[in-house]
């Protein structure tokens, strides 16, 4: 999911990366955000930003982080202490849980600072999903959670001094309060 | 006081398991289990679906092996749309699948070695988990390339399985009958000469050399990888027509301890006459066996370890090569050292890597023949090599073309047996006499199952989750101690 136009000079280089398997319900909320990202950044023409999806996270995604000014991780989550979406900075975590099949924000950033040096900064965007089983589509709630978290997004696109401007744009979502 | 102690679930599998084991009164191991405890049934989904939709809604099961469920099932489908059990496709079809199916044996098998084994092997099983993973290997001077060149593998493996099966989510490349398309020639360019490293004899020099390193290992710790977890067992695999190792496509065969075949090379349409599912009321994940031997002496193993234990001979040069030295480090006989299935997975890569390159360079794999068809048949199997073992897709379609009847049967539940054996075996040697739950312990019977690199999400069809709980019980099944990583 890469599109063609140029980015502009100056211009912050943003990967929006949604993960998880949209055919388990509010699981494909990654992929519905970058599904509605893609759309959006096609007809505004944004050079500068990259949408990319995957079932799941795995090593070879530190390639994708070259080049790049920001990394937006984009998520499903069951933890209910997230209201409706959650957004927090992603540091080095090389002691996060690795699992043969998948592994965590924290891992990649880790893995990408050991191997090529400073990551560029990485968020992860933590969306409330509700049901989990064999369907291919996401709850209304999940939704209209995602479609919250978009209005972020959007924003960050637009305007990614933002994360730096307004650090409690992060951490008041953190808790699942509302922008 | 006898004790039980449990470890659930299991760190790095997907899904939810845990290990109990058993002690009695002296501090003796007197049983250990691995437990599934999560099941969501697939099989029942996808009921009343139309059979064309299959090879895609499979891949729903889980995101590790989305691959190789796309293709068995896009198997059983060419069988109902009577393109054949196999061999009735045309020859860009069959090719086509075949590169995605070795891209995705490429992948798998490279992360298996590198991320996991590699840092449990070059680090030592003992070491604390947070130093046993790829960022440990990517910040040491002496295996950094290592890392490395994980990553790339992966990478090549991933853009094939991109060009071949379509989409990254949800494939689409392998449709009943056929595939819905062959590479271009500049696809298969880039793939054969594009920018380094990403090129199919980079991939194949990599492989070879990670064998080497796994020699090296070997060679200063045989004791340990010929006696860990080491038990006899029957195998199970397919094998082409005249023996060769084939991940794709085959006959079914089972060897016993000794090498015996006690499954000759039978077509695996008719499995259902040869192998049957034993429930035990422990565990969500059912118990396969040989219907011959019966349930106490017909379970097997399958996957990397079995595969070079059932065929005869690897028909790429340089994995024949490594076979021949596999092969004699067991003078020919079954090996049944469950941590050379690091070795066997090697071999496997580099037969993948070597596959990869000879059908990129087949004119066939950028063909416009696509399709075949023929009477459509009421009922198909497929059966394929997946990564981490024999893959069962078999369904049966009303006259609606709707799914009536779907069985699955997964590698991860073929080696349910073994991985409760290997857990047994390392929790006598660990757990007699110790009356805590240590961390070498714990490390030992992780290092035990993940050699068969179980995936229970595709086994229960669960959503993975991955924390390690241990917990200790007396004869009396009260808590002594609990221990969550």
């Amino acid at each position: 999911m890469q599109h063609i136009w140029a980015p502009m000079a100056e211009e912050k280089r943003i990967l929006i990366y949604g993960y998880g398997n949209p055919g388990r319900q509010d699981d494909g909320l990654g992929k519905a955000l970058a599904d509605v990202a893609e759309a959006w950044i096609g007809e505004q023409r944004l050079g500068n930003v990259k949408v990319d999806v995957a079932f799941q996270l795995q090593v070879e995604d530190v390639l994708k982080m070259a080049d790049m000014d920001l990394v937006l991780f984009v998520d499903a989550s069951m933890d209910e202490r997230i209201g409706d979406f959650s957004i927090e900075r992603v540091t080095s975590d090389p002691e996060a849980s690795f699992s043969a099949h998948s592994v965590p924000p924290g891992f990649i950033v880790g893995l990408y600072e050991a191997l090529y040096g400073a990551p560029p900064p990485s968020y992860l965007i933590q969306i409330r999903g509700y049901e989990w089983e064999l369907e291919e589509s996401v709850t209304l709630q999940a939704r209209h959670n995602m479609e919250l978290a978009w209005g972020l997004v959007k924003k960050i696109i637009l305007d990614p001094d933002i994360l730096e401007t307004q650090p409690q744009t992060a951490e008041s979502d953190k808790n699942g309060s509302k922008q | 006081m006898a004790q039980k102690v449990t470890i659930s679930p299991v760190t790095r599998v997907e899904g939810h398991g845990k290990v109990t084991i058993h002690l009695n009164d002296d501090g003796e191991v007197v049983q250990s289990r691995l437990h599934i405890v999560e099941f969501r049934g697939f099989e029942r989904f996808i009921q009343g679906r139309p059979y064309w939709e299959a090879p895609v809604l499979v891949q729903r099961l889980c995101g590790i092996c989305p691959v190789s469920h796309h293709l068995a099932a896009a198997k059983a489908m060419d069988v109902i749309v009577g393109a054949g059990t196999g061999d009735g496709l045309t020859p860009t079809a069959e090719k086509i699948r075949r590169l995605m199916h070795y891209g995705q044996m490429f992948q798998s098998h490279a992360l298996h070695f590198f991320h996991l084994a590699s840092p449990d092997l070059l680090f030592g099983i003992d070491a604390p988990s947070e130093k046993r993973n790829v960022i440990a290997l990517a910040k040491s001077k002496e295996y950094r390339e290592l890392a490395v060149q994980g990553v790339m593998m992966r990478k090549f493996g991933q853009e094939i399985i991109r060009a071949t099966a379509g989409k990254k989510i949800h494939g689409n490349g392998a449709i009943p009958g056929g595939v819905n398309k062959s590479l271009t020639p500049e696809e298969r360019d880039r793939f054969l000469n594009g920018s380094e490293p990403l090129r199919a004899d980079k991939m194949i020099a990599w492989a070879e050399e990670a064998i080497d390193l796994f020699l090296d290992y070997y060679g200063k710790h045989t004791d340990l990888l010929d006696t860990f977890s080491r038990f006899p067992s029957n195998h199970l695999s397919l094998v082409g027509k005249d023996g060769a190792l084939d991940l794709y496509h085959g006959r079914l065969r089972a060897i016993d301890a000794d090498g015996k075949k006690i499954l000759n090379d039978i077509d695996y349409q008719e499995y259902l006459d040869y192998i049957g599912e034993e429930v035990r009321s422990w565990s969500y994940m059912k118990f396969p066996f040989l219907t011959e031997l019966g349930k106490e002496k017909g379970w097997y193993r399958v996957g990397p370890l079995a595969r070079l234990n059932t065929c005869d001979f690897i028909p790429t040069p340089k994995a024949q090569k490594a076979f021949e030295h596999y092969r004699a480090r067991t003078n020919g006989k079954p090996n049944d050292r469950c941590m050379h299935t690091h070795w066997a997975r090697l071999i496997e890569t580099l037969f993948s890597a070597e596959c990869m390159k000879e059908l990129l360079e087949d004119e066939d794999i950028t063909g416009g023949e696509l399709m075949a068809g023929g009477k459509k048949q009421p009922e198909g199997v497929g059966l394929l090599e997946a990564p981490r073992g024999t893959l069962f897709h078999h369904y049966r379609v009303n006259a609606n073309d709707q799914i009536e009847m779907a069985n699955l049967i997964v590698s991860t539940t073929h080696n349910n047996q073994p991985m409760n054996d290997a857990v047994e075996q390392v929790a006598r040697r660990q757990m007699t006499g110790q009356q805590t739950i240590t961390e070498p312990m714990m490390n030992a019977v992780e290092v035990a199952i993940r050699a068969y690199d179980p995936c229970l999400s595709c086994a229960t069809h669960a959503i993975g989750r991955m924390p390690l709980e241990v917990s200790l019980y007396d004869s009396k099944h009260r808590l002594i101690e609990r221990k969550i990583r």
